[in-house]
């Protein structure tokens, strides 16, 4: 079955000279959601807006839904929705007639029932008459999300949907990636919060300086990338790691009253059992203990500060 | 083709200009009447007859010629350099629009814009000038053609600029002077000899000088020189806006 984008070996420098896309290449599959992580200028945008026929490659191939998108771009561009990063609308036009222009403009006729149920799944419908200028930011963001929404598209792109929108939108704005995606539509996202990439998605991609560092389903990064920490409650103080456990990743926290272990989960001998021993042996007593997983945002960090 | 995003793209326009109806209409057919009164009516009862034609009446085709050459390249480079400026251009780049459809729904409200105050110009001229139209069917080709070549040409004005000094500067420092030059308000066989040589130079002599014929049948260059001069000119135009959606230059670079 083919993909819904099939993005090979992509280029892009810009006039300046600025090497925004270096060799990236990417799949994604009908109907997922693929988050798409990255420091400020790591080519995120670049990549969205290259895909959707904003910016020109330099070179590279993109096909959508196996549509050429310089050859077939009619095609190709009729199954993309972007909603971009800045909230750029004409701030004089109505909600109902830039979201009516947008459906237009790919080539859709007016359809008046289908732009009512978008307003009201949106929560804009009583908004529907109002200037733009008139609504507030977190709105704002939903007109943008109808326009690109308006010409029924089969993907969806969101540009950092939810930087600047407080938490109660956000939660909103990933119900409703959630029931876009139950109607088969597929979803890429950029985001800087961490958190919304692991909610949401399920494959994440790393971009850094242009270059798709990594993509990969989300449960696995993490269990490939994630390291997980075992904590020991202590009964009593300590003042340093004996010196019969160096071989171990040992941390001493609290004042003395918590020793961090941290080694990695897929390993066949991860430690653990041989540490507990250690630890017996040396008469080093736990009163309690847990384990906790990277965070993404952690394993991110780790990734980025690698290359 | 993708009639429903021209559509869009043009009806959008226009809304824009009845929503200023004020600047957009009212302002640019003001300052004509002004010019009439000024040149046609006050100064222009002083000035002999040109060709055989009454100065007042002279004018009229000049001075339509003035205000629909500003007026499509101010609607034009305005009309598509706003979106650029505020970033909604990403609709229009990402649709599934080629680039001759952009072009006439951008060009084709201009253009249109232009006509109507082209129109009312024609109009008013009646209550201060008395005039008559030979070549009534010649005299709308001028008109639309002017219209439709120099929205091109603001268009692409708009998209080269990347600031607002620049999208005004080559409608005062090349246009407004070649179109006072052009022979709006005198005829250049008034000229000294080398002054006629170099006036031919200058594409808005074709326009104007046909122009003037469709009313008074009294040209400064055959009406031939002026139809394929203003032809040659939308093509280059065209040509020219070709290349800027082929290679995205300032769109997608």
């Amino acid at each position: 079955m083919t993909s819904a984008i099939s993005v090979q070996n992509l280029h892009k420098t810009y006039d300046n000279g600025f090497k925004a896309l270096d060799d990236v290449s990417l799949d994604v599959e009908r109907g997922e959601i693929v988050a798409l992580l990255g420091p400020n200028g790591a080519g995120k945008t670049t990549l969205i807006s290259t895909i959707c026929g904003i910016v020109n490659a330099t070179s590279g191939k993109i096909d959508v839904f196996g549509y050429d998108n310089q050859k077939d771009y009619r095609k190709a561009r009729s199954c993309i929705g972007l909603v971009p990063q800045e909230l750029t609308t004409d701030a004089f036009e109505t909600v109902w007639h830039t979201v009516s222009f947008s459906r237009h403009l790919f080539g859709k006729s007016s359809k008046p029932e289908y732009i009512e149920s978008l307003l009201k799944s949106l929560s804009l419908w009583d908004k529907k008459d109002n200037q733009i200028r008139m609504l507030s930011g977190g709105m704002k963001r939903r007109v943008m999300i109808a326009k690109a929404l308006s010409h029924e598209p089969d993907i969806l792109f969101l540009d950092e949907p939810t930087a600047g929108v407080d938490v109660e939108l956000r939660k909103s704005m990933w119900q409703l990636v959630r029931k876009l995606r139950e109607t088969g539509v597929t979803i890429i996202l950029t985001t800087h919060y961490l958190e919304e990439a692991e909610e949401m998605a399920d494959r994440i991609g790393v971009i850094n300086n242009g270059k798709m560092i990594v993509i990969e389903d989300k449960k696995k990064l993490m269990k490939k990338l994630g390291k997980k920490e075992l904590v020991l409650e202590l009964y009593s103080p300590i003042s340093e790691i004996p010196e019969a456990l160096s071989g171990f990743d040992l941390h001493l926290k609290q004042d003395g009253h918590q020793i961090i272990f941290t080694y990695d989960p897929a390993k066949q001998d991860n430690g653990v059992v041989r540490l507990l021993d250690q630890l017996k042996a040396h008469s080093v007593k736990c009163k309690d203990f847990n384990t906790r997983q990277s965070t993404l945002e952690e394993i991110f960090v780790q990734l980025i500060g690698e290359k | 083709m993708n009639y429903w995003g021209i559509w869009a793209i043009y009806r959008h326009e226009m809304e824009r200009t009845f929503r200023t109806v004020g600047q957009s209409i009212a302002s640019p057919v003001i300052s004509t009447v002004l010019y009439f009164i000024v040149f046609g009516t006050a100064i222009g009862s002083r000035i002999s007859d040109v060709d055989g034609v009454q100065y007042g009446a002279f004018i009229i085709p000049g001075l339509i010629m003035l205000t629909i050459l500003g007026q499509s390249i101010s609607n034009a480079s305005f009309g598509i350099y706003f979106p650029r400026f505020t970033g909604t251009i990403y609709e229009i780049l990402s649709a599934p629009l080629s680039f001759v459809e952009i072009c006439i729904g951008y060009v084709g409200a201009a253009a249109t814009k232009s006509l109507m105050i082209g129109l009312i110009v024609l109009i008013t001229a009646n209550f201060f000038v008395t005039f008559y139209i030979q070549h009534p069917f010649w005299m709308m080709f001028f008109l639309i053609m002017t219209c439709v070549t120099f929205s091109l040409l603001g268009f692409i004005i708009g998209i080269w600029a990347d600031g607002f000094e620049k999208l005004q500067l080559i409608p005062l420092l090349i246009i407004n002077p070649l179109t006072f030059l052009g022979g709006s308000f005198y005829s250049i066989n008034m000229l000294p000899g080398i002054w006629q040589k170099i006036s031919l130079l200058n594409p808005v002599v074709y326009l104007v000088s046909g122009f003037r014929w469709s009313f008074y049948e009294n040209s400064d260059v055959s009406i031939t020189t002026s139809v394929v001069m203003i032809t040659v000119f939308m093509f280059l135009c065209l040509a020219i806006i070709a290349w800027i959606f082929k290679t995205g230059f300032r769109l997608k670079n």
